[in-house]
């Protein structure tokens, strides 16, 4: 069975008088360990898809079944449990909690979990040092280059060992050389079977991926699966 | 539960040393408020600590007797009178007593004026015997207190106080000097410790003179209102001698069956609680304008916890997105007012206090303040409650926050 089942599915905003529908009747599957790029235009319904990929969205039609539960149904509460344990964010402005250090951006998703202070440091420092930030760790945000902060951001995702990491312009705010560095640890991470889907417009990063889904109002346009060179 | 608790607190704890200066703005309020309270009431129960412990002075196995007049006999030009003659009635026919204190109030005499020289002055003189120096609580500085002879034969002495000394250029100790009070040179045996102010009363103005001295003084062409303080030997007699005092001066009186009593026969118990009442309403009155001051201090604390939830609006999508629910987040601002206000409180508590003191202490001789536990309670309980009122509101706002509309939020 698929990691992730989307079947149907549909999203409607409404602005003032008129019904924006944003995705329209899509269905989708992705397996455990892919490593997906989801691209398309702005205006494309990319970002609602992430919304809803990320459960931080509920849609108008249709279901979407993660791990063999469908959480098209569930309450905000049941949802930030899924959010907690299921899905790792990843954002393009990295979104750390500004007054904290490294390590307590980290073990925050943990708290959430319930994970005692001894234990939560210790796999947070794990996962600090997956992501060769070992030597960061009571560093505040701003005292980091913008690649260490979005490896922090990498950690504090795959903290709670989620069955997906979901990327949103991962890169977008960051320069060529750092981006270089950043998809080779998406690269690694998925070596390491972790599955990945990254939201993105710029080519470059889609082609590290080894499936395109290409969106189109609200449409899945193109799907294709490629071998990596 | 108790995990996220925990965890609110350190958040709230970390979030309000982050800002440390708008925090105590923020507290202010709260802390003014309670400073208010805890100074006001430890001022007014210093002093209801100090009556209590004057009254107390009198013994608990003590009555008074003095007169009293209803307001419509006192509208009708009509006054009751507690006379020299009840004193003599009550003396020697009521049995069981120890010792019986007449006392010539000053505003019923005719006296009140001493003259030393050229110079004169204005004061309170009482009529007494040598047991007013219990009563009154009076300490001698130079020379001795009123003696029972000085009573019983009438002798004309006098005991002053050091306001009376000052005003009248007196000799630093003025023992044996004599003044004159209405017609008579009255010889000077004693002066008392000075006891200072009282809400600007000076306490030192008065003169003493022999209970009977002071009658044939004022000349008896009028007959004086006088208090009568009187001990016993057994205090299982209380009652009896209640009651037999009623008796007597009731047929003195010549108070029909079923007619009010024209005087009171008191308990110092009865003089205490009497007092304590006016305490406790000035307490209540004093505490329910203040608290409006605490009223005003919790919206400060909503209306910042309300702007900190706008500022922070990021953050908290931030927090919803790695899987914070909506009770973490309701906790951690709640927590967060709570502890701003315990905080406050606290603070106020203490500062409070020393302004207690503080105004205790710049007051010449007025009682040292004193917080009861039930004001500590009431300050504590009352910021929480502020707390949790004017919290609540930021932090259900903050908990219902959008996760997607606030990771959009600049």
């Amino acid at each position: 069975m698929s990691l992730l089942q989307i079947n149907d599915l549909s999203k409607e905003y409404v602005m003032g008088q008129q019904i924006l529908r944003a995705l329209d009747h899509v269905t989708l599957s992705i397996e455990r360990n892919d490593y997906v790029a989801i691209t398309g235009t702005s205006g494309s319904g990319k970002s609602t898809m992430l919304n809803i990929l990320g459960c931080l969205d509920r849609p108008t039609e249709g279901n979407y079944v993660l791990n063999g539960k469908d959480v098209s149904l569930l309450n905000p509460d049941e949802l930030a449990e899924i959010r907690n344990r299921e899905i790792g964010f990843i954002f393009q402005s990295f979104n750390l909690l500004t007054r904290a250090t490294a390590l307590q951006n980290v073990m925050q998703p943990l708290i959430y979990q319930g994970v005692h202070g001894k234990e939560r440091k210790r796999r947070a420092i794990e996962a600090l040092d997956h992501v060769n930030l070992g030597n960061r760790m009571d560093h505040l945000p701003n005292q980091l280059s913008g690649g260490q902060r979005q490896r922090v951001a990498i950690a504090r995702a795959l903290v709670t060992k989620p069955s997906i990491l979901l990327a949103d312009e991962p890169t977008g705010n960051l320069d060529s050389r750092t981006t270089i560095e950043i998809m080779k640890l998406f690269d690694e991470l998925h070596k390491q079977n972790q599955t990945i889907i990254i939201v993105t417009h710029e080519p470059e990063i889609a082609n590290h991926c080894l499936r395109i889904v290409r969106l189109e109002d609200g449409h899945v346009a193109e799907d294709r699966s490629r071998e990596k060179a | 539960m108790f995990f996220d608790m925990m965890e609110s607190l350190k958040s709230a704890l970390h979030s309000i040393r982050a800002h440390g200066f708008r925090s105590f703005l923020t507290t202010l309020g709260i802390i003014i408020g309670v400073a208010a309270v805890i100074a006001t009431v430890s001022i007014i129960q210093g002093l209801q600590y100090t009556v209590n412990q004057q009254f107390e002075g009198l013994g608990t196995n003590s009555l008074s007797v003095q007169s009293y007049t209803s307001l419509q006999d006192r509208l009708q030009g009509h006054l009751s009178r507690v006379t020299p003659n009840d004193l003599e009635l009550i003396s020697t026919r009521v049995e069981g007593i120890a010792s019986i204190t007449p006392i010539i109030s000053p505003n019923s005499g005719t006296l009140n004026q001493v003259r030393y020289g050229s110079q004169v002055t204005g004061t309170q003189i009482t009529g007494s015997t040598y047991t007013y120096q219990d009563v009154g609580r009076i300490y001698m500085k130079y020379g001795r207190f009123l003696s029972d002879t000085d009573n019983t034969t009438r002798r004309r002495v006098v005991v002053i106080g050091e306001n009376v000394r000052q005003n009248l250029s007196l000799p630093e100790n003025p023992v044996g000097q004599f003044v004159r009070i209405g017609d008579e040179w009255v010889k000077i045996i004693g002066l008392s410790e000075e006891r200072g102010q009282i809400f600007g009363q000076n306490q030192d103005n008065y003169a003493i003179l022999p209970y009977s001295t002071m009658r044939t003084l004022s000349g008896n062409q009028r007959i004086p209102d006088i208090f009568i303080q009187m001990t016993f030997t057994d205090i299982n007699m209380m009652e009896a001698i209640r009651d037999r005092v009623t008796l007597l001066l009731r047929n003195a009186h010549g108070i029909k069956e079923g007619k009010d009593d024209d005087f009171r026969v008191q308990t110092s118990d009865q003089l205490t609680s009497t007092f304590n009442n006016i305490l406790t309403t000035v307490t209540i009155v004093m505490g329910g304008i203040v608290s409006i001051s605490l009223l005003v201090g919790g919206i400060g604390i909503m209306n910042i916890m309300l702007v900190s939830v706008t500022e922070r609006t990021r953050e908290i999508g931030i927090c919803k997105a790695i899987g914070a629910k909506r009770h973490q987040i309701l906790m951690q601002f709640l927590f967060e007012s709570l502890l701003l206000c315990l905080l406050g409180g606290f603070v106020g508590l203490v500062l409070g206090y020393g302004l207690g003191l503080a105004a205790s202490a710049a007051i010449p001789n007025f009682p040292t303040a004193v917080v009861p536990v039930w004001a500590i309670l009431l300050a504590v309980g009352f910021s929480v409650f502020v707390g949790l009122v004017f919290g609540i509101m930021p932090a259900a706002k903050a908990a219902n926050l959008d996760p997607i509309e606030a990771l959009r939020y600049e």
